[in-house]
């Protein structure tokens, strides 16, 4: 293992909201390797957009960075003050944003928002710059003139992959990059995403609620649930062998051609993150709860596979596997 | 392109074809006869016209009340085309378009002054009070100014020129110019123009610099909660480019709305402000004609002023593309 490119830390992040504070994001921690896949699911409210954008310090109120470290080329991201904070932003850390219909300025043309990041980090740039990130998304180098309402969704998403990479990040963050698309742009764009990323060695944080999409794209995947990160682990195991009652029942819920007709969810409704229940915030909807999970937080479990899971089962499942 | 800009400019001559019809029509549908009332007017108050009839057959002849409407509508439009707007009655013979004109240049230059500069600051203001990051002490300031905007521009005339006018008497409480100066194009003549501007455009700019903040700080706020602005702040951009270049300009297509059409009626003048500033311009022209039911005056002001809304509306559409490039491809 090589030195991680990002350190990610006990990341606690809060909303205040009026009824009290919501705990969007508990403890989270991970290391991304370069060149690293890694994806974060969960269902809505789990945390993992939030927690993907306060990797950038992009979290806007009432939502606050309460503790934690997100460190990267040696700079804390959530300590770092704002000029050092804006010089890592979009050069060693780039965003893909969730919702590309909105997510480039729809007064300027695509140059002009090339133009715009080279010139915040002190780098010409010139049209056959533009031309050639363009192209290595798939793109004609006479969108540069386009203004983003003349671009499909499709090809809005590939100019956002562009400008993600354009000052060769050592770190791309991908919150839903294909939510909004449908399923052959998805996966094309999901594929534009993996090449460049490859060519450039960069690592991925991919976001997403699709476990069958995240079990093509990532190496490692995140489970998160109720803004904690519940199993961390690569996607073979997870897959093949999920530790986590809550992973298991997010696999079990893919629908397949076994029985048509039959919609398997998980029981119950994701906890309220202002009051999260006491002990494991699962245990009212886990099958496996027993006294010790309304009693007590399982701590992270580092099992021998290097998997690290929130379970006081962890270890029982294994040996029942 | 073209076909957008044909299509502005046809639909602006079609308003102003429309605008100089109504115009033409509004007095005639009117109930009861103008000139029958005015003589009836004048024999009331002992006036001698001899034979009524007569007079207003001779009158109707005059103004070519007689022939037919379409004749009447046609040679009207043909000297609405040349901007002949016809004879004062209270002042008769002056042209109404000379006196029209002769105005103008004071409204325009009062009005004109004081609405662009209270749309920059108030507009900059509004930006500032929506941005996290502004300096806490520009909210200080700007709370007066946003109170200021509920007050009509006429009342703070009122007491502007009771301050700065009669307690304190450091500004010129009349005119747009002393009274028996010869005007003349030196900076003598544009220095006294302006310090007589003073009081009537600060009125107006303090009660309408708050109109527009409000407005520019909403727009701005929902702006900023857009997701464009996050991906501009992930990019690393400096907070100055964002502010202008991603919200600001994002912002301000409603404003420049707003500050057209202000600048399209500005042709009729503030007529309270040049009321009570007895300022020479287009309002208190207009304000005069009513009094002395000057009905062409009326006329040709209404006339002057949908033409300029029309003309007014027209640059905006030409100038909206070049800040909104998605207006130029919806159909409208």
């Amino acid at each position: 293992m090589s030195a991680p490119v990002l350190s990610v830390r006990d990341l606690v992040v809060e909303f205040a909201t009026s009824r009290g504070v919501a705990h969007a994001v508990n403890s989270v921690s991970f290391d991304l390797e370069p060149g690293e896949r890694l994806g974060l699911v969960g269902e809505s409210g789990s945390g993992k957009t939030t927690t993907a954008l306060a990797l950038m310090r992009l979290i806007r109120p009432p939502g606050r960075i309460v503790g934690g470290s997100v460190v990267i080329d040696g700079v804390d991201v959530i300590a770092a003050a704002t000029a050092a904070l804006r010089r890592l932003r979009g050069a060693r850390i780039a965003l893909v944003p969730q919702g590309a219909m909105n997510a480039l300025n729809p007064v300027l043309t695509i140059a002009t928002q090339f133009e715009d990041l080279f010139a915040a980090h002190g780098q010409p740039c010139t049209r056959a710059r533009i031309a050639e990130l363009l192209a290595s998304v798939g793109l004609d180098p006479g969108v540069a003139d386009r203004h983003p309402h003349e671009l499909s969704g499709g090809m809005k998403q590939r100019v956002c992959i562009a400008l993600a990479v354009a000052l060769r990040p050592a770190v791309i963050v991908a919150d839903e990059p294909t939510s909004a698309l449908d399923v052959i742009v998805q996966k094309q764009v999901l594929r534009t995403l993996a090449r460049v990323q490859r060519e450039l060695g960069a690592a991925v944080v991919m976001v997403g609620h699709d476990m069958g999409l995240m079990a093509q794209f990532a190496h490692r995947v995140g489970v998160m649930y109720a803004g904690r990160l519940v199993e961390l682990g690569d996607v073979r195991r997870i897959f093949a062998d999920p530790r986590h009652p809550y992973t298991r029942m997010l696999i079990d819920s893919l629908p397949g051609f076994g029985q048509r007709g039959v919609f398997k969810g998980i029981p119950g409704v994701a906890p309220s993150l202002l009051a999260p229940p006491p002990g494991c915030p699962f245990h009212p909807r886990c099958p496996r709860a027993g006294a010790v999970c309304s009693a007590e937080l399982p701590p992270p479990l580092d099992l021998p596979d290097g998997r690290i899971v929130r379970c006081h089962f962890a270890q029982e499942a294994a040996d029942a596997a | 392109m073209l076909p957008y800009l044909l299509r502005r400019i046809g639909m602006a001559a079609l308003v102003v074809f429309v605008a100089v019809s109504v115009n033409f029509m509004i007095p005639r549908l009117m109930p009861g006869d103008a000139v029958e009332q005015q003589l009836s007017a004048i024999s009331a108050a002992g006036g001698q016209v001899g034979d009524i009839q007569a007079a207003a057959a001779a009158l109707r002849e005059r103004y070519g009340l007689d022939r037919p409407l379409l004749t009447q509508y046609l040679d009207y439009l043909g000297h609405a085309a040349r901007l002949d707007l016809g004879v004062s009655i209270a002042h008769y013979p002056e042209r109404v378009a000379e006196g029209v004109l002769a105005s103008l240049p004071w409204t325009i230059g009062l009005l004109g002054t004081a609405t662009l500069i209270s749309f920059v600051v108030g507009t900059m203001l509004g930006g500032m009070l929506a941005w996290p990051g502004a300096p806490r002490a520009l909210k200080v300031v700007a709370l007066p100014l946003v109170v200021l905007s509920a007050v009509p521009y006429f009342m703070l005339g009122v007491v502007l020129l009771a301050i700065f006018g009669l307690a304190w008497p450091v500004l010129p409480v009349a005119g747009g110019f002393p009274f028996g100066h010869v005007p003349q194009a030196d900076l003598q003549t544009t220095g006294l123009i302006l310090y007589h501007a003073i009081l009537p455009a600060a009125s107006i700019v303090l009660a309408s610099l708050g109109t527009w903040a409000v407005a520019m700080r909403g727009m701005l706020v929902g702006v900023l909660g857009e997701d464009h602005i996050m991906l501009a702040e992930a990019k690393g951009l400096s907070p100055r480019r964002i502010f202008f270049a991603y919200g600001m300009r994002n912002a301000l297509l409603p404003q420049l709305t707003q500050l057209a059409l202000k600048l399209g009626l500005l042709v009729s003048g503030a007529i309270l402000v040049e009321v009570i500033f007895a300022y020479p311009g287009i309002g208190y022209r207009l304000y005069l004609a009513i009094g002395q039911k000057d009905l062409f005056v009326i006329q040709g002001i209404v006339l002057l002023l949908s033409i300029s809304i029309a003309l007014v509306m027209l640059l905006l559409d030409l100038l909206y593309p070049l800040i909104d490039p998605r207006v130029t491809t919806r159909q409208a």
